[in-house]
């Protein structure tokens, strides 16, 4: 099986170097194929479990409670705007 | 015996008795560190200045006649637990300058209970790994053979208790990273039941799977770690409700008429010495009471897919949130395992490929949890090999797609179920490394583990033996 290692990259958002896209598509299909192992085990009729404990719909009080201040919630941030992250722009002017 | 060298216990009883203070006792911690750090690559950050405040405020407490659970007994803590205004790495560059507003619920439980903390430890980077040598920030090394691995995730947090610089540390184990390298050092690690110790601030992994749980020198010492941590957090909605067991208590009742369960398929790719390590312990159970009876259950290898898929799936979910943008750097600077895993995870989740796998890796679960299940109709616990083997030599794990989930085999089946598990020291190799085994319980079955592993250790000297160092 040949995986679409540009489209994965880009769908995790992360910047690749040519030759970690090599080897990670060797690698990626190795891991693959070990994992295409569990199609041996008969899971029809089998629900998924994805909490182990079985804990359902745990709520709390709707109520406000001290938190992070302003200045600290923005201490590490690269840089800021009038007490707001900044970030860089997403939609632009078309022209 | 020098201070550094004590259990919580003994630590304990000597700040109480005013033999020596806690400030005396952290000093000779730090000194203990200066001395065989330069070795053992194990603190990324080390906390002296605020070690010693946290000392003085531990003395003038016990001067008060004070009595916290924890109080002045120095601790090392694994770098991925948030620790407010002290830098907090994750072992990985793209954090080397971050600074949590905030801490996790562990530290905060652990400064209420009168912690001293000595510094943030080493890690595979996020946590991937078992090896410790997937560190932006170095390797750390096995303190019974410099030349060796400590295992991992949680190899400093291992690797510190082993070396006698920390009275006991911190883990948190995905599925491993706290049993793998207490087998590897030679010290008891205790994997704690998903959702009975809180994951917030912790620096998320897997979040269906991550457990924080102690790592020390003695069962009774850990027993005395997990009943501060334990417990309800509202600030992590999977904490589990369930009443917190009385861990310290009871330690002394016999075990005799415990059954011990043991199964053929977790001795599959085990080596021999460690094969017989596992028989030699069924066969001290035997004597101290217990009865010994074979069980059969699923092949671990099938885990190993399960917690691949598991594992690389939450870990790209998880990540997704490094930006650059509110903290950290950016996605450049993940090193080649997180790279390598939120590739994985976000192939099996993508259009058409979920339901493939992480859907099929779900149902596995389930029948894996069930599996546990009907074995523990007929045990009380299960006893197995914590590692296939004994600690491999540094670089083995080097760009080895599949290292840490090889070497976390035998752990995987019962994290995947939720399951607690406690590895203890059981045996030396010729090469003198350490040899653990472990006990599996049923979920929120920790009272028990405690209590089957306290009574093989008193039974045996392996936790007594040191590195030379």
């Amino acid at each position: 099986m040949k995986l679409d290692v540009a489209k994965i990259a880009k769908l995790a958002n992360l910047p690749l170097t040519p030759e970690e896209k090599k080897k990670f598509s060797e690698q990626l299909e190795e891991t693959v194929e070990y994992i295409s192992h569990l199609d041996e085990i008969d899971t029809e009729n089998v629900p998924p479990t994805d909490h182990v404990t079985g804990l359902e719909n745990v709520t709390r009080e709707d109520s406000t409670s001290v938190s992070l201040s302003q200045t600290k919630a923005l201490e590490n941030a690269k840089t800021t705007e009038r007490g707001f992250f900044k970030v860089k722009a997403v939609l632009q002017d078309s022209i | 015996m020098n201070l550094h060298q004590l259990t919580i216990t003994q630590a304990k009883e000597g700040l109480q008795a005013k033999k020596f203070s806690s400030i005396e006792l952290t000093k000779a911690c730090l000194n203990r560190i200066k001395q065989t750090d330069k070795t053992l690559n194990v603190f990324i950050t080390l906390t002296e200045k605020e070690a010693l405040n946290q000392a003085r405020q531990a003395d003038d407490k016990l001067a008060k006649g004070e009595d916290l659970a924890l109080l002045g007994i120095p601790v090392a803590i694994k770098d991925n637990f948030s620790t407010r205004d002290i830098r907090t790495t994750a072992a990985s560059k793209l954090l080397n300058a971050y600074i949590p507003p905030y801490d996790a619920t562990v530290i905060t439980k652990l400064k209420d209970a009168g912690m001293v903390m000595l510094g943030k430890t080493n890690l595979d980077a996020w946590a991937h790994g078992s090896s410790t040598e997937t560190s932006d920030f170095g390797p750390s090394k096995n303190p019974w053979d410099p030349n060796r691995l400590p295992g991992g995730s949680s190899g400093g947090s291992a690797a510190t208790v082993a070396a006698n610089q920390a009275i006991y540390a911190i883990g948190s184990e995905t599925a491993g990273s706290i049993r793998q390298p207490a087998s590897w050092c030679g010290i008891v690690g205790l994997k704690p039941t998903y959702g009975r110790v809180s994951r917030y601030g912790v620096i998320a992994m897997a979040s269906s799977l991550d457990s924080p749980g102690p790592m020390t020198k003695t069962v009774a010492d850990s027993a005395l770690v997990l009943q501060v941590l334990a417990g309800k957090d509202p600030k992590d909605a999977t904490t589990a409700p369930e009443t917190v067991e009385e861990y310290t208590k009871d330690l002394t009742t016999t075990i005799a008429g415990m059954t011990i369960g043991f199964s053929d398929e977790y001795f599959d790719g085990v080596s021999e010495e460690v094969k017989e390590t596992v028989l030699a312990a069924l066969k001290t159970y035997e004597k101290l009471g217990a009865k010994v009876k074979k069980i059969s259950l699923m092949a671990p290898t099938y885990s190993i897919a399960v917690y691949t898929i598991i594992q690389r799936a939450e870990v790209s979910s998880n990540l997704a949130r490094y930006d650059g943008i509110r903290f950290g750097h950016d996605r450049s600077f993940f090193g080649q395992e997180a790279k390598r895993r939120i590739m994985l995870g976000t192939y099996t989740l993508s259009a058409g490929y979920f339901d493939a796998y992480y859907k099929k890796a779900l149902k596995v679960r389930t029948k894996i949890i069930a599996d546990f299940n009907s074995a523990f109709k007929d045990v009380d616990v299960i006893l197995a090999p914590t590692a296939p083997t004994t600690a491999l030599p540094v670089g083995a794990s080097l760009d080895q797609a599949m290292f840490g989930e090889l070497a976390d085999m035998l752990v995987e089946p019962s994290s995947i179920a939720g399951l607690p598990g406690i590895n203890v020291p059981a045996g030396f190799s010729k090469e003198n490394l350490p040899i653990g085994v472990q006990l599996i319980g049923p979920q929120f079955a920790e009272k028990k583990l405690i209590h089957a592993a306290y009574h093989f250790e008193q039974a045996t000297d392996f936790h007594k033996q040191k590195p030379t160092l």
